[in-house]
């Protein structure tokens, strides 16, 4: 059973290994990503992203941009995530030891 | 269980870098609108340091800097100034979390930058608290402050630990040194 999980692994990591040797180069203009468009027509989010980061918000890195205004509930969800866990925390612990 | 390392030199140096790592994490936090960084990680280096001083010196001693009854609340504010935030704009007539409806007068982009600051401080707020509230929950308190004077300790493992030596010392074959 042990070898035949190896046996799974190995062939599984082979696989994605393979994989990655035909995806497109980190960044490139013409891979798929930054060239799809919308059911609508119009450039994917990414692109949108990029373009217009810096004029919408007058931050340089487009990463916070990204993560706190335009996915911005995204964040909220996160942090909600969070908090839910030091609560269930509090409320697991704390009881046990009265 | 012994809950921190009695030493001299582990206390001062814990006490000398603490600040640093605090100036580190409001850095990350502030600055996270040009470098890498932001709310989360800046939040759990502020942990970080409030953790360092618990396990240097212990978790009673460090209720002076970060008391562990500011846990819950402070992670409930973080998440707070984030809701808030995101909500304030819907009673000026944006959409939740459009930073650009925030009642400050400003250029629109300007407004997404403040917004953007608000929710990073509220995550930062949250992380910090809750990462300090759950380490503060999962060593408890001290079992002695449960029972002094209180009520008699009549289990037979209760006794002991009422009875037994005091919480933090070393063991004896690490004192000397």
């Amino acid at each position: 059973m042990r070898r035949l999980v190896l046996v799974v692994l190995l062939a599984f990591a082979g696989l994605l290994l393979y994989g990655i040797g035909h995806l497109p180069e980190r960044g490139a203009p013409d891979a798929p990503v930054n060239t799809a468009e919308s059911v609508v027509g119009s450039p994917n989010a990414a692109t949108y992203y990029i373009e217009n980061a810096y004029q919408d918000a007058e931050t340089p890195n487009m990463v916070t941009v990204t993560l706190a205004d335009y996915r911005g509930f995204d964040t909220l969800g996160e942090t909600t995530v969070i908090f839910a866990a030091g609560i269930a925390c509090a409320l697991i612990l704390r009881g046990s030891r009265e | 269980m012994r809950e921190y390392y009695d030493d001299r030199i582990v206390a001062l140096s814990a006490r000398l870098v603490t600040p640093f790592i605090q100036l580190f994490a409001l850095y990350v936090v502030f600055h996270g609108h040009y470098s890498p960084g932001g709310g989360f990680q800046g939040g759990a280096m502020l942990a970080a340091s409030f953790l360092l001083i618990r396990l240097s010196i212990g978790t009673e001693a460090a209720q002076l800097q970060f008391r562990r009854t500011w846990g819950t609340p402070g992670s409930s504010i973080g998440t707070l100034v984030f809701l808030g935030t995101g909500l304030v704009v819907v009673f000026f007539g944006f959409n939740f979390l459009d930073y650009a409806g925030l009642p400050l007068g400003l250029p629109e982009p300007e407004l997404r930058n403040l917004g953007i600051l608000a929710v990073e401080i509220g995550v930062a707020v949250a992380v910090a608290a809750t990462l300090t509230a759950i380490y503060d929950d999962l060593v408890g308190e001290r079992p002695a402050a449960h029972h002094a004077g209180v009520e008699q300790a009549t289990d037979l493992e209760e006794a002991d630990q009422v009875e037994g030596p005091a919480w933090h010392e070393p063991a004896p074959e690490a004192g000397d040194g």
